[in-house]
């Protein structure tokens, strides 16, 4: 069986493309990495069905030397089944924006709980050893104490709260429609207080 | 004969259309035909399991075009088994949901779009069991995800969305590796179909042969969560409406499984993957079940042991012996029905108390006996206690790893020894917490709200900090403390509660319990039969001549 080398090198290059943009948190970005994708595995189709041989003209072509329909077949109904696909991942990333305000996908919730729960025990205990190791306890660094723990329990509470909601769109027309950058995101947690959920 | 089998697959497609032209007008109607068409569906293959039995594999060439142009249908002994053992799984669940109504949150469930749904689900299903070849195989799955994708964002709130996006993602990319991995074996092999497939593959480079293995190895573990590629299940299932819930437990991971079987056996025999598969199993059954301990909500709880079972069935392939295919087979009919089981029950709770959180309910078994004895006779089934039909299966699988006698087999051996006690300890606890132990104060008479004499305007006085569409905290349960169908005012609002659970839903459950428990009864005529479909799988001659007529 021959096989065109610009056909597999196209479709690789689909793939790799699509599945980088697969492992993005966007529905959005997810979508068009899935259609993608999914057109470089048709090419992969299309080309284990060998080279293209002749028309298949009714008369005077030996079928013999006819293109293979099969892999042409398999493709039309991936085709066909991508489309549904689409427009199902297309329905829901809409509904996701329409109730969160984002088209994330969201970390299990048990993932994300036990992750914040273990960084701020970690910061309250490392907190709790510095305040016993001072050894005349100030007024102002008791309220500065009882601040600190505040604080770690709102951080808590907020990210409950965030968590429940999804976070907000931004209003950034390229962030609403691309999905925003995880580099957004360190910046957003640097500022708990900052955040719209602390107040939920 | 022969003419029967492509019926399973037709006779739901069809109804779905009817289903949708009546839609919301004629409800009654469209409950008629679901119903009528899942009995016939249910009547079929039991017809084609007894066929097969007697006659050998039935095919069907559609458009009588001969392999590999057609696409092919056979019902062999194992088809035959795993759709009557669905079909009559998906006709209790109909049941069981027609009685619900969807009603315990109406307006965010839309019926008129779960029957159609729900057919094509049971299609897909059925074309599954019968695809012949791997693009209707692929074909198949497609129908039956699109369906549940539909099913398990029913009505698209925040928690649905979340954890159906997840599932979607996941499923999207185990059709894409599994189309590569069908391109794959057209492109060395020129062929689709698994009767070819099975005379072509051997002349192949084992390397050749072992990459296509292994990628159809990975797409129906995905299906099927099997461990390292589990991590889907538990987070998508729980949140779905409880007979949904129910037969994606049962069915859907049943599908992998059968692929799995079908193409280890027809298409790679010789168990090169042999040990892989087996520490796959083992590492399925430990870390599934230690999820499920540590788990407090009774339907995630539940999906651990789903992920915690499976590895049973993939020991059983595993091992590759006729016995342990027989032990495997055994294992899917009477896991698909208990989990199932457990599930609708798992409905059954929530619908009685209102939540399925097991630290919130308690004193069920004196509130509700019916519903404790439910409970109980799967729970102890899914364990493997004696004479119930798990520890039949468990023990032919366990049979099978000591005849066996190598080295994973032993290790499979104590592993599911040690499994099947962890998972009494999990069903101990449930039993304890939910059933056993004094109801918490304010619990036992909870019921659900049975009519309101106005629209409830409920959101105003929830406080602050709660937001609509979390997934959080649960959505406020609408019930409120009463005694059997008495009135009791909700938010100034006169309202009627129950304890009472309606009938459909009950009998529905009860048939599991019932199917689950017939496993026991004739447990003698099922190994016998799951035997001789283990034979027919491994000598796959009558299956490639049924196909090939010769």
């Amino acid at each position: 069986m021959t096989v065109s080398v610009s056909l597999l090198a196209t479709a690789a290059v689909l793939c790799a493309v699509g599945g980088i943009l697969m492992l993005t948190r966007p529905l959005t970005r997810i979508l068009l990495g899935a259609v993608i994708a999914g057109n470089g595995i048709n090419l992969l189709v299309l080309a284990a069905g060998g080279r293209a041989g002749a028309e298949p003209l009714l008369y005077g072509v030996p079928l013999g030397r006819v293109t293979d329909p099969l892999p042409q077949a398999i493709a039309l109904t991936a085709i066909v089944i991508t489309l549904a696909t689409t427009a199902f991942l297309l329905a829901m990333a809409y509904r996701s924006h329409q109730l969160t305000g984002t088209d994330e996908v969201h970390d299990d919730q048990e993932d994300r709980r036990i992750a914040l729960r273990s960084e701020v025990r970690g910061e309250r205990d490392e907190l709790r050893e510095r305040y016993r190791a001072t050894d005349e306890v100030t007024a102002e660094e008791r309220t500065r104490y009882r601040e600190e723990r505040r604080r770690l329990r709102a951080r808590l509470r907020a990210d409950r709260a965030l968590q429940a909601r999804g976070r907000d769109a931004t209003g950034d027309l390229w962030h609403d429609v691309l999905g925003a950058d995880p580099e957004d995101y360190a910046a957003q947690q640097d500022r708990p207080d900052a955040d719209p959920g602390a107040t939920g | 004969m022969n003419a029967l089998v492509p019926l399973p697959v037709l006779l739901p497609l069809c109804a779905t259309g009817l289903s949708l032209a009546f839609g919301t007008r004629l409800k009654q109607l469209q409950r008629l035909i679901s119903v009528a068409v899942l009995t016939a569906v249910l009547g079929l293959s039991v017809t084609l399991m007894i066929a097969a039995d007697m006659r050998g594999p039935l095919t069907v060439h559609l458009g009588d075009f001969a392999p590999p142009l057609g696409i092919t249908l056979v019902a062999d002994r194992l088809s035959g088994l795993m759709l009557t053992v669905s079909s009559a799984v998906t006709l209790c669940v109909l049941v069981y949901s027609l009685g619900q109504g969807m009603a315990d949150r109406e307006e965010e469930t839309p019926v008129a779009v779960f029957h159609p749904a729900y057919l094509i689900l049971v299609a897909g299903v059925s074309c599954t069991f019968l695809a012949g070849d791997l693009v209707n195989l692929y074909v198949g799955f497609e129908i039956m995800l699109v369906a549940s994708f539909v099913l398990l964002t029913l009505g698209g709130t925040g928690p649905r969305i979340r954890a159906g996006s997840t599932y979607v993602i996941i499923s999207l990319f185990s059709s894409m590796l599994f189309l590569t991995a069908i391109a794959m074996t057209y492109a060395a092999t020129g062929t689709a179909n698994f009767a070819q497939l099975a005379g072509r593959l051997a002349g192949l480079p084992l390397g050749v042969q072992t990459l296509i293995q292994a990628m159809l190895l990975t797409v129906f573990a995905i299906k099927a969560a099997v461990f390292p590629l589990a991590a889907w299940l538990p987070d998508s299932y729980p949140t779905a409406p409880a007979p949904v819930t129910a037969v994606f437990a049962g069915l859907l991971t049943k599908v992998g499984v059968y692929c799995m079987l079908r193409t280890e056996t027809l298409l790679f025999p010789g168990n090169r993957l042999g040990d892989l598969l087996m520490a796959a199993a083992l590492a399925s059954m430990v870390v599934g079940i230690l999820g499920a301990v540590a788990q407090t909500d009774l339907k995630r709880l539940l999906s651990f042991t789903l992920i915690s079972h499976i590895g049973y069935m993939v020991f059983g392939i595993g091992l590759a012996t006729r016995d342990a295919y027989g032990g495997a087979i055994v294992y899917v009919a009477h896991h698909i029905t208990v989990q199932t089981t457990l599930f609708l029950v798992a409905g059954l709770i929530e619908r009685r108390s209102g939540t399925t959180e097991l630290t919130r309910i308690g004193g069920l078994a004196k509130a509700a006996p019916l519903l404790a004895a439910l409970f109980f006779v799967p729970a102890m089934n899914l364990a493997g206690i004696p004479p119930l039909s798990g520890f039949i299966g468990k023990l032919g699988l366990m049979r099978a790893g000591v005849a066996d006698g190598g080295v994973w087999a032993w290790i499979l051996v104590v592993g599911s020894a040690v499994t099947s006690l962890l998972t009494l300890y999990v069903t101990a606890k449930v039993w304890n917490l939910a059933f056993w132990r004094a109801a918490p104060p304010g619990q036992a008479a909870t019921g659900t709200v049975l009519e309101a004499d106005s629209d409830e305007d409920d959101d105003g006085d929830e406080g602050p900090d709660r937001i609509p569409g979390t997934g959080d905290e649960p959505v406020r349960p609408r019930h409120q403390p009463a005694g059997r169908a008495v009135a009791a005012t909700l938010h100034g609002h006169a309202v009627t509660t129950t304890t009472k659970l309606p009938l459909p839903m009950t009998g529905a459950t009860a048939a599991t319990v019932a199917l689950g428990l017939a496993f026991t009864v004739f447990a003698g005529p099922l190994t016998s039969y799951t035997d001789r479909a283990a034979a027919e799988l491994i000598a796959r001659a009558p299956y490639v001549q049924a196909v090939l007529g010769r």
